[in-house]
């Protein structure tokens, strides 16, 4: 194998592994970028629902699908899913509800999920989240005005000997500092 | 062709690990110079990461901590050819920090490739499945109890006790279910293990299915781990595709098929039951028990749940023998514990070693102290429901017995280290905080008692009447001991009570409060 060829190879492969053009089941979940999302539809949603109704305990699966789908569990879902699976609306409402991943309305063009659980506190990571929050202007789980960034908070990221951290649109990032959070918020604004 | 081999576990990545790895393919390329590069887990020395391994004929000589602008001084300096080099590290295995420890649970990860099905069985991979195949269920159930091997996920309970319930419960269908919804702050030895040697554990779930007579496992991971995910669910795809899994395990005539799923941010799930109904497609409400998982489970069946670490052991233990594993540790805690060093340390990482060790040799000989520099305040060990201790107190042994006298939990093996900056009123407070975010709301003392517990709190840092506020807090967390329906509430006051036993001085906000009214 020629050396342009594999080192071409590895570069794609590497593109691949986060962003790929037809995501796998598991591939869905790396990386989360509004750009992505697409409009809310009916018929998209039942065709989602449908592909997912067969799995063993299908309500999680079913919702990671339209969250990944749409960026978020649209009203219009919670019809849809109690019928696919036999379920009332309030039994649909409830699971939507529990889960703290689940978002009622559409997320910024990026997700920065900060973790504040108590290795990151033990390197400040409180601070420094607060100091983000209190420049951008909005608290945990909002988004800036501009649309560019929803901030949330996570409770543990499993990166805790690199605290603080952060996935941002599922990359994780270690060891944050006002400088690295202020690079993150320049590349979410940026066109 | 030269073999060079970076960590892309996600503590790496986080590390900037990508960056390198792109780099080095770029430099590479305008080199017109021929490079292998192998993603692989990480051997868990953080604070080196990103490194790369260049595999020469004296074995893996390791370069790091790198920077994105240290990647055209390797190369000038021979890195390909093992050459000297300022950040040369020699070989990993001769680092102090690795040659210490026992690895059996990790003893492959961060050295193979992750989703090679030939590297697995070149270290050793699968010998443990060959032997269960060949072996009656009850054997393999009597081997894992002779192991000693006790539940890593935190409650401590014998594996091979769990195992044998099942196996000896009738039903048509059984199922296994690996707990891989490891939330604890300060833990990542599931998510390391899963990213950097999946077929570990599916090949412990494989073993615990014929052990029982389950055909099917689920492995429930959080979704806070996406990149564990994504290996896992290749992984599964990959044993399946190579016939380790599916209708005819190996050749045999025995059946087992495994389906990764994914949870949604809820801490609880991480509690066997409510794991349970969140895999069911419900809230992740807590079951009252009994009737025990091992009986009624999931879908009502008889379930084996284990922790991923309890689970990634079996295939060692079956391939060395029960006694072999039995041999490491101390009292009733038998084999290795896979420790994850954490929080404001200066060498954070992943430390696998026999039962028995203090913390202190954990956090000073290993962890060389705090990352900022300052006197060592106080560590939390077992999650956010495990105690929190004090500088004075290290000389406890890491064992599921020593840490409960000190009325304290190992859990998952999670040590968080603070610095004297830490208020432990404020850690007191959040314990709370968390238990009221994370309660699933099914009991009262758990739902009412956290939010009750927050306002006690932020009274006492207030230094609003501390004797009467003092009182209160206590009889709450009795009464969550005491009645909570499962450990969330029942633990939550583990925390707290410590802090307070431990740390009194940060409770008595009284001065401040003085001076200020002034």
């Amino acid at each position: 194998m020629s050396v342009a060829i594999l080192a071409a190879e590895f570069l794609t492969r590497m593109a691949q592994n986060l962003q790929p053009d037809q995501p796998s089941a598991s591939e869905q979940y790396l990386g989360e970028d509004m750009t992505t999302y697409i409009q809310w539809n009916n018929d998209r949603a039942r065709e989602i629902i449908a592909a997912h109704a067969l799995f063993d305990g299908a309500a999680l699966p079913i919702l990671h699908a339209l969250q990944f789908e749409f960026g978020f569990i649209h009203e219009e879902a919670i019809p849809l899913i109690a019928d696919a699976l036999n379920l009332s609306r309030a039994e649909v409402h409830g699971i939507v509800t529990f889960y703290h991943d689940f978002r009622r309305d559409p997320a910024g063009r990026h997700v920065l999920k900060l973790c504040r659980a108590e290795a990151c506190q033990s390197m400040n990571g409180t601070g420094v989240a607060q100091d983000l929050l209190a420049t951008l202007g909005i608290s945990w789980g909002e988004t800036t005005p501009d649309g560019s960034l929803t901030v949330e908070g996570v409770y543990c990221l499993g990166l805790c000997a690199c605290a603080p951290s952060a996935l941002y649109d599922g990359e994780p990032i270690g060891r944050l500092t006002l400088d690295t959070l202020a690079d993150v918020v320049r590349e979410a604004r940026a066109p | 062709m030269t073999k060079v081999l970076i960590s892309t576990d996600a503590m790496s990545l986080a590390l900037g690990s990508r960056r390198i790895c792109a780099l080095l393919a770029e430099e590479a390329f305008r080199r017109g110079l021929a490079l292998d590069i192998v993603m692989i887990g990480s051997r868990g020395l953080f604070w080196l990461e990103p490194l790369v391994e260049v595999e020469t004929s004296s074995g893996r000589v390791a370069y790091g901590p790198l920077k994105p602008s240290d990647v055209g001084g390797l190369f000038e300096a021979g890195f390909l050819e093992g050459k000297d080099h300022p950040l040369r590290l020699g070989l990993l295995k001769d680092q102090p920090y690795l040659a210490r420890q026992t690895r059996l649970t990790f003893a492959r990860c961060g050295i193979v490739d992750p989703l090679s099905i030939e590297d697995y069985r070149t270290y050793g991979g699968y010998v443990g499945l060959e032997r269960a195949l060949g072996s009656q269920p009850q054997e393999v159930v009597d081997e894992v109890k002779l192991s000693g091997l006790r539940g890593r996920g935190g409650a401590g309970f014998p594996t091979g006790i769990k195992w044998d319930t099942v196996l000896h419960a009738e039903a048509d269908q059984k199922y296994i279910v690996c707990n891989a919804d490891e939330g604890d702050s300060g833990t990542f030895a599931d998510r390391m293990l899963m990213e950097g040697d999946p077929f570990t554990l599916i090949e412990g779930m494989t073993i615990a299915g014929l052990a029982v007579g389950a055909t099917k496992g689920f492995i429930y991971i959080r979704s806070e781990y996406p990149h564990a995910y994504h290996t896992m669910s290749k992984a599964i795809e990959v044993a399946s595709n190579a016939g380790y899994l599916g209708s005819s395990v190996m050749g045999s005539v025995r059946a087992f098929t495994l389906e990764t799923r994914l949870g949604a941010g809820a801490y609880i799930c991480g509690e066997e039951t409510s794991l349970l109904e969140s895999l069911e497609g419900k809230r992740g409400m807590v079951r009252a028990k009994p009737p025990l998982p091992a009986l009624k489970g999931l879908f009502g069946r008889p379930t084996v749940v284990n922790n991923v670490l309890s689970l990634a052991t079996v295939p060692w233990i079956l391939a060395n023998g029960g006694q072999a594993y039995a041999d490491f540790g101390m009292g009733r805690s038998r084999g290795t514990l896979p420790i994850q060093l954490a929080g404001n340390v200066r060498r954070g990482g992943l430390i696998e070693l026999a039962f028995g060790t203090t913390l202190r040799d954990i956090i000073e000989d290993f962890g060389g102290g705090t990352a900022t520099g300052r006197p060592v305040k106080a560590v939390q060990i077992g999650g956010p429901l495990g105690a929190y201790f004090p500088a004075s107190m290290l000389d406890i042994p890491l064992d599921y017995e020593a840490l409960a006298a000190a009325k304290g939990m190992l859990g998952h093996g999670g040590i968080v280290v603070f610095d004297d900056s830490v208020d432990l009123s404020r850690q007191a407070r959040f314990a709370f905080e968390f238990c009221a975010a994370e309660s699933c709301g099914k009991c009262t003392p758990c739902r009412v008692g956290a939010v009750r517990g927050v306002e006690v709190m932020d009274r006492i840092i207030a230094g609003i009447e501390p004797q009467k506020n003092f009182d209160v807090l206590e009889d709450l967390c009795t009464l969550m001991t005491d009645a909570s329906l499962c450990a969330m509430g029942g633990l939550t006051p583990l925390p707290v009570m410590s802090a307070l036993t431990h740390f009194p001085e940060d409770f008595d906000k009284s001065p401040r409060v003085a001076a200020a009214a002034e």
